[in-house]
Protein backbone atom coordinates (compact mmCIF):
# COMPACT_ATOMS: atom_id res chain seq x y z
CA UNK A 1 0.00 0.00 0.00
CA UNK A 2 1.68 3.43 -1.07
CA UNK A 3 0.86 5.63 1.59
CA UNK A 4 1.68 9.80 0.84
CA UNK A 5 1.60 11.44 3.85
CA UNK A 6 0.57 14.79 2.56
CA UNK A 7 -3.03 15.20 3.95
CA UNK A 8 -5.88 15.84 1.64
CA UNK A 9 -8.89 16.62 3.86
CA UNK A 10 -7.73 18.57 7.23
CA UNK A 11 -10.50 19.82 9.99
CA UNK A 12 -9.64 22.38 12.64
CA UNK A 13 -12.01 22.86 15.88
CA UNK A 14 -15.28 22.19 13.78
CA UNK A 15 -18.34 23.07 15.77
CA UNK A 16 -21.74 22.34 14.33
CA UNK A 17 -25.03 23.40 16.16
CA UNK A 18 -28.55 21.84 15.61
CA UNK A 19 -30.54 25.05 16.79
CA UNK A 20 -28.96 25.40 20.35
CA UNK A 21 -27.74 21.71 20.96
CA UNK A 22 -23.97 21.18 19.64
CA UNK A 23 -23.41 18.33 17.51
CA UNK A 24 -19.50 18.69 16.83
CA UNK A 25 -17.75 20.33 19.69
CA UNK A 26 -14.43 21.32 18.14
CA UNK A 27 -13.24 18.37 16.40
CA UNK A 28 -10.08 18.00 14.43
CA UNK A 29 -9.10 15.57 12.02
CA UNK A 30 -6.98 14.69 8.60
CA UNK A 31 -7.44 12.51 6.19
CA UNK A 32 -3.88 11.45 4.12
CA UNK A 33 -4.22 11.33 0.28
CA UNK A 34 -4.71 7.75 -1.23
CA UNK A 35 -5.76 5.87 2.43
CA UNK A 36 -9.16 4.81 3.73
CA UNK A 37 -10.49 6.73 6.97
CA UNK A 38 -13.27 5.54 9.22
CA UNK A 39 -15.09 7.56 11.95
CA UNK A 40 -16.69 5.16 14.10
CA UNK A 41 -19.38 5.65 17.16
CA UNK A 42 -22.41 5.09 18.29
CA UNK A 43 -25.96 6.29 16.76
CA UNK A 44 -26.47 10.26 17.77
CA UNK A 45 -22.39 10.80 17.87
CA UNK A 46 -21.97 13.23 15.38
CA UNK A 47 -20.57 11.17 12.52
CA UNK A 48 -23.22 11.84 9.71
CA UNK A 49 -23.39 15.43 10.99
CA UNK A 50 -19.25 15.79 10.16
CA UNK A 51 -20.31 14.28 6.62
CA UNK A 52 -22.78 17.01 6.15
CA UNK A 53 -20.52 19.55 7.39
CA UNK A 54 -17.65 18.52 4.66
CA UNK A 55 -19.98 18.36 2.02
CA UNK A 56 -21.62 21.76 2.48
CA UNK A 57 -25.48 20.59 3.27
CA UNK A 58 -25.14 21.97 6.79
CA UNK A 59 -23.80 25.42 7.90
CA UNK A 60 -20.59 25.66 10.50
CA UNK A 61 -20.58 27.50 13.22
CA UNK A 62 -16.88 27.69 13.48
CA UNK A 63 -13.77 26.00 12.78
CA UNK A 64 -12.47 25.07 9.54
CA UNK A 65 -12.66 22.81 6.92
CA UNK A 66 -9.80 22.70 3.84
CA UNK A 67 -8.78 19.98 1.03
CA UNK A 68 -5.67 20.34 -0.44
CA UNK A 69 -5.10 24.16 -0.63
CA UNK A 70 -8.36 25.18 -0.33
CA UNK A 71 -10.61 26.16 1.90
CA UNK A 72 -14.09 24.81 1.27
CA UNK A 73 -15.79 25.90 4.94
CA UNK A 74 -19.53 26.82 4.26
CA UNK A 75 -19.41 26.78 0.23
CA UNK A 76 -22.76 25.45 -0.99
CA UNK A 77 -22.77 22.16 -1.97
CA UNK A 78 -22.61 22.32 -5.41
CA UNK A 79 -19.01 24.20 -5.26
CA UNK A 80 -17.83 22.01 -3.17
CA UNK A 81 -18.45 18.97 -5.53
CA UNK A 82 -16.51 21.47 -8.18
CA UNK A 83 -13.55 20.34 -5.64
CA UNK A 84 -13.52 17.33 -5.93
CA UNK A 85 -15.61 15.54 -3.17
CA UNK A 86 -18.30 13.67 -3.23
CA UNK A 87 -20.89 12.32 -0.80
CA UNK A 88 -22.82 8.86 -0.68
CA UNK A 89 -25.44 10.49 1.66
CA UNK A 90 -26.74 7.96 4.94
CA UNK A 91 -30.02 6.30 4.31
CA UNK A 92 -28.91 6.11 0.91
CA UNK A 93 -30.65 8.98 -0.96
CA UNK A 94 -30.97 8.02 -4.46
CA UNK A 95 -33.68 9.48 -6.87
CA UNK A 96 -36.61 7.49 -6.92
CA UNK A 97 -37.83 8.80 -9.89
CA UNK A 98 -34.80 8.37 -12.44
CA UNK A 99 -33.60 5.34 -14.11
CA UNK A 100 -30.39 3.70 -13.03
CA UNK A 101 -28.57 5.05 -15.64
CA UNK A 102 -29.64 8.62 -15.02
CA UNK A 103 -28.91 8.48 -11.22
CA UNK A 104 -25.42 7.48 -12.38
CA UNK A 105 -24.91 10.51 -14.86
CA UNK A 106 -26.10 12.94 -12.39
CA UNK A 107 -23.20 11.45 -10.38
CA UNK A 108 -21.11 13.14 -13.45
CA UNK A 109 -23.38 15.92 -13.72
CA UNK A 110 -19.76 18.66 -13.23
CA UNK A 111 -17.80 16.48 -15.77
CA UNK A 112 -17.09 17.56 -19.14
CA UNK A 113 -15.35 14.59 -20.11
CA UNK A 114 -17.91 12.32 -21.32
CA UNK A 115 -15.40 9.54 -23.16
CA UNK A 116 -13.48 9.13 -19.14
CA UNK A 117 -17.62 9.28 -17.55
CA UNK A 118 -18.91 6.72 -20.21
CA UNK A 119 -15.40 4.15 -19.46
CA UNK A 120 -16.84 4.49 -15.28
CA UNK A 121 -19.95 3.70 -16.09
CA UNK A 122 -18.19 0.94 -17.02
CA UNK A 123 -15.89 0.64 -14.31
CA UNK A 124 -19.31 1.01 -12.02
CA UNK A 125 -21.59 -1.57 -13.85
CA UNK A 126 -18.16 -3.92 -13.47
CA UNK A 127 -17.85 -3.74 -9.73
CA UNK A 128 -21.89 -4.06 -9.34
CA UNK A 129 -23.28 -6.69 -12.21
CA UNK A 130 -26.72 -6.26 -10.80
CA UNK A 131 -27.27 -2.60 -11.74
CA UNK A 132 -26.32 -3.26 -15.04
CA UNK A 133 -29.08 -5.80 -15.54
CA UNK A 134 -31.52 -2.85 -13.81
CA UNK A 135 -30.13 -0.01 -16.15
CA UNK A 136 -33.55 1.34 -17.35
CA UNK A 137 -35.14 0.66 -14.02
CA UNK A 138 -36.27 3.74 -11.85
CA UNK A 139 -34.54 3.98 -8.92
CA UNK A 140 -37.55 3.83 -6.69
CA UNK A 141 -38.12 0.14 -7.76
CA UNK A 142 -34.53 -1.43 -6.83
CA UNK A 143 -33.85 -3.12 -3.37
CA UNK A 144 -32.21 -1.60 -0.33
CA UNK A 145 -28.67 -3.28 -1.20
CA UNK A 146 -29.22 -2.10 -4.66
CA UNK A 147 -30.32 1.17 -4.06
CA UNK A 148 -27.29 0.64 -1.83
CA UNK A 149 -24.61 -0.28 -4.82
CA UNK A 150 -26.47 2.79 -6.56
CA UNK A 151 -25.65 5.38 -3.94
CA UNK A 152 -22.18 3.92 -3.70
CA UNK A 153 -21.56 4.10 -7.88
CA UNK A 154 -22.29 7.41 -8.08
CA UNK A 155 -20.50 8.72 -5.71
CA UNK A 156 -17.57 7.10 -7.83
CA UNK A 157 -18.85 8.62 -11.14
CA UNK A 158 -18.25 11.69 -9.63
CA UNK A 159 -14.73 10.47 -9.97
CA UNK A 160 -13.69 12.48 -6.90
CA UNK A 161 -10.57 13.24 -4.95
CA UNK A 162 -12.00 12.65 -1.31
CA UNK A 163 -15.27 10.17 -1.24
CA UNK A 164 -17.58 10.46 1.66
CA UNK A 165 -19.46 7.13 2.80
CA UNK A 166 -22.01 7.46 4.93
CA UNK A 167 -23.07 3.89 6.66
CA UNK A 168 -23.25 1.91 3.59
CA UNK A 169 -23.83 -1.15 5.70
CA UNK A 170 -27.37 0.43 6.62
CA UNK A 171 -29.92 -1.88 6.36
CA UNK A 172 -28.49 -4.86 3.80
CA UNK A 173 -27.66 -8.14 4.45
CA UNK A 174 -24.35 -8.97 5.57
CA UNK A 175 -23.51 -11.06 1.86
CA UNK A 176 -23.86 -7.66 0.04
CA UNK A 177 -22.46 -5.67 2.76
CA UNK A 178 -19.52 -7.60 2.66
CA UNK A 179 -19.30 -7.24 -1.54
CA UNK A 180 -19.52 -3.17 -0.97
CA UNK A 181 -16.67 -3.49 1.83
CA UNK A 182 -14.73 -5.62 -0.81
CA UNK A 183 -15.69 -2.61 -3.97
CA UNK A 184 -14.53 0.13 -1.08
CA UNK A 185 -10.92 -1.61 -0.91
CA UNK A 186 -10.81 -1.89 -4.49
CA UNK A 187 -11.72 1.30 -5.31
CA UNK A 188 -9.34 3.12 -3.44
CA UNK A 189 -6.34 0.73 -4.32
CA UNK A 190 -7.41 0.73 -8.06
CA UNK A 191 -8.46 4.33 -8.56
CA UNK A 192 -6.38 5.44 -5.60
CA UNK A 193 -9.24 7.17 -4.37
CA UNK A 194 -9.17 8.67 -0.55
CA UNK A 195 -12.44 7.95 1.10
CA UNK A 196 -13.65 8.99 4.76
CA UNK A 197 -15.89 6.32 6.02
CA UNK A 198 -18.82 6.59 8.55
CA UNK A 199 -19.69 3.17 10.26
CA UNK A 200 -21.64 1.77 12.80
CA UNK A 201 -20.28 -1.22 11.77
CA UNK A 202 -17.13 -0.75 13.60
CA UNK A 203 -15.74 -3.93 12.75
CA UNK A 204 -15.65 -4.11 9.44
CA UNK A 205 -14.72 -0.47 9.13
CA UNK A 206 -11.85 -0.92 11.10
CA UNK A 207 -10.51 -4.25 9.09
CA UNK A 208 -10.26 -2.26 5.75
CA UNK A 209 -9.18 1.56 6.79
CA UNK A 210 -6.13 2.39 7.51
CA UNK A 211 -6.33 5.10 10.19
CA UNK A 212 -9.60 5.82 12.27
CA UNK A 213 -11.42 7.87 14.74
CA UNK A 214 -13.61 7.25 17.69
CA UNK A 215 -16.23 10.02 18.15
CA UNK A 216 -18.16 10.60 20.97
CA UNK A 217 -21.11 12.88 21.29
CA UNK A 218 -19.34 15.13 19.27
CA UNK A 219 -15.81 14.82 20.57
CA UNK A 220 -13.00 12.58 18.92
CA UNK A 221 -11.87 10.35 22.32
CA UNK A 222 -9.66 8.30 20.44
CA UNK A 223 -7.58 8.00 16.97
CA UNK A 224 -4.92 6.03 15.63
CA UNK A 225 -4.01 3.76 12.82
CA UNK A 226 -6.79 1.13 12.74
CA UNK A 227 -5.63 -1.79 13.66
CA UNK A 228 -4.12 0.36 17.02
CA UNK A 229 -7.90 0.70 17.67
CA UNK A 230 -9.39 -2.47 17.18
CA UNK A 231 -7.04 -3.43 19.98
CA UNK A 232 -8.12 -0.53 22.14
CA UNK A 233 -9.89 -2.10 25.51
CA UNK A 234 -12.34 0.43 25.55
CA UNK A 235 -13.59 0.32 21.93
CA UNK A 236 -13.41 -3.37 21.85
CA UNK A 237 -15.88 -3.34 24.66
CA UNK A 238 -18.35 -0.11 23.10
CA UNK A 239 -18.22 -0.96 19.65
CA UNK A 240 -16.90 -4.61 18.98
CA UNK A 241 -19.21 -5.80 21.16
CA UNK A 242 -16.55 -8.30 22.97
CA UNK B 1 -73.26 15.01 -35.25
CA UNK B 2 -71.21 17.54 -36.96
CA UNK B 3 -72.04 20.38 -34.24
CA UNK B 4 -70.38 17.78 -31.75
CA UNK B 5 -67.20 17.68 -34.49
CA UNK B 6 -67.04 21.47 -34.17
CA UNK B 7 -66.98 21.37 -30.22
CA UNK B 8 -64.74 19.16 -30.71
CA UNK B 9 -62.55 20.86 -32.46
CA UNK B 10 -62.72 24.03 -30.27
CA UNK B 11 -62.04 22.04 -27.31
CA UNK B 12 -58.85 20.92 -28.19
CA UNK B 13 -57.56 24.21 -29.61
CA UNK B 14 -58.84 25.54 -26.04
CA UNK B 15 -57.25 22.90 -23.98
CA UNK B 16 -54.07 22.95 -25.76
CA UNK B 17 -53.64 26.45 -24.77
CA UNK B 18 -54.78 25.33 -21.14
CA UNK B 19 -52.03 22.39 -21.55
CA UNK B 20 -49.60 24.72 -22.58
CA UNK B 21 -50.12 27.63 -19.18
CA UNK B 22 -50.63 24.58 -16.91
CA UNK B 23 -47.44 22.88 -17.70
CA UNK B 24 -45.97 25.70 -16.02
CA UNK B 25 -47.92 25.74 -12.92
CA UNK B 26 -46.50 22.15 -13.11
CA UNK B 27 -43.36 22.42 -13.28
CA UNK B 28 -42.99 24.77 -10.83
CA UNK B 29 -44.72 22.78 -8.77
CA UNK B 30 -42.71 19.93 -8.74
CA UNK B 31 -39.46 21.66 -8.42
CA UNK B 32 -40.05 24.20 -5.28
CA UNK B 33 -43.69 22.59 -3.87
CA UNK B 34 -45.28 26.01 -4.02
CA UNK B 35 -47.92 27.38 -6.87
CA UNK B 36 -47.05 30.15 -8.67
CA UNK B 37 -50.11 32.39 -8.18
CA UNK B 38 -48.76 34.85 -10.55
CA UNK B 39 -47.73 32.39 -13.58
CA UNK B 40 -51.51 33.34 -15.32
CA UNK B 41 -50.22 37.21 -15.41
CA UNK B 42 -46.69 36.38 -16.83
CA UNK B 43 -49.58 34.52 -19.49
CA UNK B 44 -51.08 38.52 -19.39
CA UNK B 45 -47.56 40.69 -19.95
CA UNK B 46 -47.10 37.78 -22.66
CA UNK B 47 -50.34 38.86 -24.76
CA UNK B 48 -49.26 42.64 -24.59
CA UNK B 49 -45.62 42.06 -25.10
CA UNK B 50 -46.85 40.63 -28.75
CA UNK B 51 -49.53 43.28 -29.29
CA UNK B 52 -46.80 46.01 -28.89
CA UNK B 53 -43.89 43.92 -30.80
CA UNK B 54 -46.30 41.90 -33.63
CA UNK B 55 -47.35 45.46 -35.67
CA UNK B 56 -43.82 45.97 -36.18
CA UNK B 57 -42.09 42.66 -36.88
CA UNK B 58 -45.18 42.33 -39.42
CA UNK B 59 -44.02 45.70 -40.79
CA UNK B 60 -40.09 44.62 -41.17
CA UNK B 61 -41.05 41.17 -42.65
CA UNK B 62 -43.16 43.10 -45.60
CA UNK B 63 -46.36 41.89 -44.25
CA UNK B 64 -45.96 38.22 -44.34
CA UNK B 65 -47.49 36.44 -41.10
CA UNK B 66 -46.04 33.19 -41.91
CA UNK B 67 -42.63 34.85 -41.10
CA UNK B 68 -43.72 37.42 -38.66
CA UNK B 69 -45.58 34.80 -36.62
CA UNK B 70 -42.93 32.70 -35.37
CA UNK B 71 -40.30 35.93 -34.98
CA UNK B 72 -43.37 37.44 -32.42
CA UNK B 73 -43.80 34.39 -30.70
CA UNK B 74 -39.99 33.72 -30.25
CA UNK B 75 -39.47 37.38 -28.70
CA UNK B 76 -42.77 37.12 -26.75
CA UNK B 77 -41.26 33.61 -25.29
CA UNK B 78 -37.47 35.55 -24.15
CA UNK B 79 -39.45 38.27 -22.94
CA UNK B 80 -41.77 36.23 -20.88
CA UNK B 81 -39.02 33.75 -19.41
CA UNK B 82 -36.98 36.69 -18.57
CA UNK B 83 -40.02 38.38 -16.43
CA UNK B 84 -40.30 34.83 -14.73
CA UNK B 85 -36.55 34.27 -14.05
CA UNK B 86 -36.84 37.79 -12.36
CA UNK B 87 -39.84 37.47 -10.11
CA UNK B 88 -38.40 34.42 -9.22
CA UNK B 89 -34.96 36.06 -8.20
CA UNK B 90 -36.75 39.16 -6.72
CA UNK B 91 -39.39 37.68 -5.19
CA UNK B 92 -39.29 33.83 -3.90
CA UNK B 93 -35.65 32.85 -3.94
CA UNK B 94 -35.15 35.41 -0.69
CA UNK B 95 -38.13 33.43 0.66
CA UNK B 96 -36.40 30.01 -0.30
CA UNK B 97 -36.10 28.56 3.37
CA UNK B 98 -39.61 30.22 5.01
CA UNK B 99 -42.26 28.33 5.34
CA UNK B 100 -44.49 27.31 2.00
CA UNK B 101 -47.65 29.26 2.61
CA UNK B 102 -44.80 32.71 2.97
CA UNK B 103 -44.04 31.92 -0.73
CA UNK B 104 -47.64 31.03 -1.53
CA UNK B 105 -48.65 34.37 0.04
CA UNK B 106 -46.26 36.16 -1.93
CA UNK B 107 -47.00 34.65 -5.12
CA UNK B 108 -50.62 36.15 -4.60
CA UNK B 109 -48.91 39.87 -4.04
CA UNK B 110 -46.89 39.28 -7.17
CA UNK B 111 -50.01 38.45 -9.02
CA UNK B 112 -51.82 41.96 -7.87
CA UNK B 113 -48.51 43.68 -8.67
CA UNK B 114 -48.58 42.27 -12.39
CA UNK B 115 -52.51 42.75 -12.85
CA UNK B 116 -52.96 46.43 -11.65
CA UNK B 117 -49.37 47.55 -12.91
CA UNK B 118 -50.40 46.57 -15.81
CA UNK B 119 -53.41 48.49 -15.52
CA UNK B 120 -51.25 51.50 -14.72
CA UNK B 121 -48.88 51.15 -17.36
CA UNK B 122 -51.74 49.57 -20.62
CA UNK B 123 -54.27 51.31 -19.13
CA UNK B 124 -57.50 48.91 -17.90
CA UNK B 125 -59.49 49.11 -21.67
CA UNK B 126 -59.35 46.43 -23.80
CA UNK B 127 -56.83 46.02 -26.15
CA UNK B 128 -57.33 44.78 -30.05
CA UNK B 129 -55.07 41.98 -30.71
CA UNK B 130 -53.49 42.16 -34.04
CA UNK B 131 -53.89 38.98 -36.20
CA UNK B 132 -51.15 36.39 -36.53
CA UNK B 133 -52.59 33.78 -37.82
CA UNK B 134 -53.49 33.95 -41.24
CA UNK B 135 -57.46 33.83 -41.11
CA UNK B 136 -59.30 31.13 -43.63
CA UNK B 137 -61.41 28.38 -43.23
CA UNK B 138 -59.52 25.09 -43.97
CA UNK B 139 -62.36 23.00 -44.07
CA UNK B 140 -65.67 24.77 -44.52
CA UNK B 141 -69.12 22.65 -44.76
CA UNK B 142 -72.67 23.62 -44.56
CA UNK B 143 -72.25 22.66 -40.30
CA UNK B 144 -68.51 22.52 -39.60
CA UNK B 145 -66.14 25.48 -39.94
CA UNK B 146 -62.03 24.36 -38.93
CA UNK B 147 -60.32 27.55 -40.00
CA UNK B 148 -56.30 27.59 -39.62
CA UNK B 149 -56.43 29.50 -36.02
CA UNK B 150 -57.50 25.95 -34.34
CA UNK B 151 -54.84 24.38 -36.74
CA UNK B 152 -51.64 26.27 -35.64
CA UNK B 153 -52.92 26.38 -31.87
CA UNK B 154 -52.78 22.62 -31.66
CA UNK B 155 -49.88 22.56 -33.85
CA UNK B 156 -48.06 25.01 -32.23
CA UNK B 157 -49.05 23.40 -28.57
CA UNK B 158 -48.07 19.97 -29.67
CA UNK B 159 -45.07 20.90 -31.08
CA UNK B 160 -44.01 22.84 -27.99
CA UNK B 161 -44.84 19.93 -25.70
CA UNK B 162 -42.46 17.48 -27.89
CA UNK B 163 -40.23 19.93 -27.23
CA UNK B 164 -40.41 19.94 -23.32
CA UNK B 165 -40.96 16.39 -23.51
CA UNK B 166 -37.08 15.70 -25.13
CA UNK B 167 -35.81 18.46 -22.63
CA UNK B 168 -37.07 17.65 -19.60
CA UNK B 169 -36.12 13.76 -20.54
CA UNK B 170 -33.58 13.99 -22.83
CA UNK B 171 -31.21 16.49 -22.12
CA UNK B 172 -28.67 16.85 -18.66
CA UNK B 173 -30.33 19.67 -17.46
CA UNK B 174 -33.66 18.12 -17.75
CA UNK B 175 -32.63 15.29 -16.15
CA UNK B 176 -31.49 18.01 -13.23
CA UNK B 177 -34.47 19.69 -13.26
CA UNK B 178 -36.18 15.79 -12.26
CA UNK B 179 -33.25 15.36 -9.60
CA UNK B 180 -33.77 18.39 -7.86
CA UNK B 181 -37.53 17.76 -7.69
CA UNK B 182 -36.81 14.92 -6.55
CA UNK B 183 -34.79 16.76 -3.16
CA UNK B 184 -33.00 19.60 -3.63
CA UNK B 185 -30.25 18.46 -1.04
CA UNK B 186 -29.28 15.15 -2.65
CA UNK B 187 -29.27 16.93 -6.31
CA UNK B 188 -26.73 19.01 -4.64
CA UNK B 189 -24.50 16.90 -4.04
CA UNK B 190 -24.14 15.78 -7.42
CA UNK B 191 -22.85 19.59 -8.09
CA UNK B 192 -26.05 20.54 -9.39
CA UNK B 193 -26.72 24.38 -8.77
CA UNK B 194 -30.07 24.45 -7.56
CA UNK B 195 -30.92 27.94 -8.61
CA UNK B 196 -29.78 27.67 -12.30
CA UNK B 197 -32.18 24.68 -12.31
CA UNK B 198 -35.06 26.53 -10.68
CA UNK B 199 -33.97 29.86 -12.92
CA UNK B 200 -34.16 27.03 -15.82
CA UNK B 201 -37.79 26.02 -14.52
CA UNK B 202 -39.20 29.40 -14.59
CA UNK B 203 -37.56 30.24 -18.03
CA UNK B 204 -39.62 26.70 -20.16
CA UNK B 205 -42.72 27.32 -17.69
CA UNK B 206 -42.87 31.53 -18.34
CA UNK B 207 -41.85 30.28 -22.16
CA UNK B 208 -44.79 28.17 -22.54
CA UNK B 209 -47.17 30.71 -20.75
CA UNK B 210 -46.16 33.21 -23.41
CA UNK B 211 -46.76 30.81 -26.32
CA UNK B 212 -49.97 30.45 -24.76
CA UNK B 213 -50.82 33.84 -24.72
CA UNK B 214 -50.21 34.63 -28.38
CA UNK B 215 -52.33 31.41 -29.11
CA UNK B 216 -55.06 32.72 -26.69
CA UNK B 217 -55.24 36.24 -28.38
CA UNK B 218 -54.81 35.11 -31.52
CA UNK B 219 -58.17 33.45 -30.94
CA UNK B 220 -59.83 35.77 -28.33
CA UNK B 221 -58.14 39.51 -29.85
CA UNK B 222 -59.68 41.59 -26.58
CA UNK B 223 -56.53 41.34 -24.40
CA UNK B 224 -56.62 43.77 -21.00
CA UNK B 225 -54.06 43.54 -17.82
CA UNK B 226 -57.22 40.97 -16.01
CA UNK B 227 -56.89 38.62 -19.03
CA UNK B 228 -54.24 36.26 -16.98
CA UNK B 229 -56.60 35.40 -14.06
CA UNK B 230 -59.37 33.11 -15.45
CA UNK B 231 -57.44 31.39 -18.16
CA UNK B 232 -54.32 30.94 -15.02
CA UNK B 233 -57.01 29.91 -12.44
CA UNK B 234 -58.67 27.00 -15.36
CA UNK B 235 -54.72 25.94 -15.93
CA UNK B 236 -54.18 25.36 -12.42
CA UNK B 237 -57.22 23.40 -12.39
CA UNK B 238 -55.86 21.12 -15.32
CA UNK B 239 -52.47 21.10 -13.28
CA UNK B 240 -54.47 19.18 -10.21
CA UNK B 241 -56.97 17.65 -12.38
CA UNK B 242 -54.35 15.91 -14.26
CA UNK B 243 -51.87 15.54 -11.24
CA UNK B 244 -49.99 18.52 -9.83
CA UNK B 245 -45.96 18.13 -10.70
CA UNK B 246 -46.79 15.47 -13.36
CA UNK B 247 -46.34 16.82 -17.16
CA UNK B 248 -48.59 14.28 -18.98
CA UNK B 249 -51.35 15.49 -16.37
CA UNK B 250 -50.99 18.89 -16.94
CA UNK B 251 -51.53 18.40 -20.91
CA UNK B 252 -54.19 15.74 -20.14
CA UNK B 253 -55.85 18.49 -17.54
CA UNK B 254 -55.64 21.12 -20.05
CA UNK B 255 -57.29 19.01 -22.53
CA UNK B 256 -60.02 18.03 -20.06
CA UNK B 257 -60.59 21.56 -19.15
CA UNK B 258 -60.77 22.73 -22.35
CA UNK B 259 -63.02 20.33 -24.33
CA UNK B 260 -65.68 20.36 -20.83
CA UNK B 261 -65.85 23.91 -21.29
CA UNK B 262 -66.66 24.58 -25.20
CA UNK B 263 -69.46 21.14 -24.28
CA UNK B 264 -70.70 23.21 -21.33
CA UNK B 265 -71.18 26.30 -23.14
CA UNK B 266 -72.06 25.15 -26.62
CA UNK B 267 -75.44 22.61 -25.46
CA UNK B 268 -75.81 23.93 -21.61
CA UNK B 269 -75.10 27.35 -21.36
CA UNK B 270 -72.54 29.67 -22.00
CA UNK B 271 -72.93 31.18 -18.72
CA UNK B 272 -71.73 27.91 -16.87
CA UNK B 273 -68.12 28.32 -19.15
CA UNK B 274 -66.15 29.87 -15.90
CA UNK B 275 -68.00 27.61 -13.17
CA UNK B 276 -67.33 24.27 -14.91
CA UNK B 277 -63.56 24.24 -13.89
CA UNK B 278 -64.47 24.91 -10.12
CA UNK B 279 -66.95 22.31 -10.17
CA UNK B 280 -64.07 20.00 -11.53
CA UNK B 281 -61.68 21.38 -9.24
CA UNK B 282 -64.11 20.90 -5.98
CA UNK B 283 -65.01 17.31 -7.66
CA UNK B 284 -61.28 15.97 -7.15
CA UNK B 285 -60.54 17.87 -4.42
CA UNK B 286 -63.37 15.46 -2.56
CA UNK B 287 -62.31 12.66 -4.35
CA UNK B 288 -58.51 12.07 -6.20
CA UNK B 289 -56.70 14.85 -4.48
CA UNK B 290 -53.93 13.11 -6.20
CA UNK B 291 -55.04 13.79 -9.33
CA UNK B 292 -55.56 11.76 -12.50
CA UNK B 293 -51.67 10.84 -13.27
CA UNK B 294 -50.85 12.12 -9.54
CA UNK B 295 -48.78 10.42 -7.23
CA UNK B 296 -48.86 10.79 -3.25
CA UNK B 297 -45.61 12.68 -2.19
CA UNK B 298 -42.95 10.06 -1.32
CA UNK B 299 -42.45 9.89 2.82
CA UNK B 300 -39.72 12.07 3.02
CA UNK B 301 -36.79 10.45 5.34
Amino acid sequence: MSQLSESMLEVTSLEVKYGAIAALRGISLSVKTGQIVTMIGANGAGKSTLLRAISGLIRVCSGNISLGDADITNLPPHRIVGFGVSHAPEGRMIFANLTVRENLEMGAYLRRDSDAVAGDLDRVFLLFPRLKERINQQGGTLSGGEQQMLAVGRAMMARPKLLLLDEPSLGIGPILVKAIFQTIVEINRELGMTILLVEQNAHLALKIAHYGYVLETGNIILEGPSSEIACNELVRKAYLSE
Amino acid sequence: MSEFLQQVINGISLGSIYALIALGYTMIYGILRFINFAHGDVFMVGAFIGYFVAPHVISLTGGSLWIAAPIVLIVTMVGCSALGVTIEKLAYRPLRSRPKLTVLITAIGVSFFLEYGGQLVFGPDPKLFPTLIPSSSLINTQHVVIGTNSIVVILTAIVLMLLLRFIVYNTKMGTAMRAVSFDHRVASLMGINIDSVISFTFVLGSGLAAAASLLYASVYPSINPLMGIFPGLKAFVAAVLGGIGNLAGAALGGLIIGITETFVSGYISSSYRDAIAFAILILILLFKPSGILGRHDRDKV
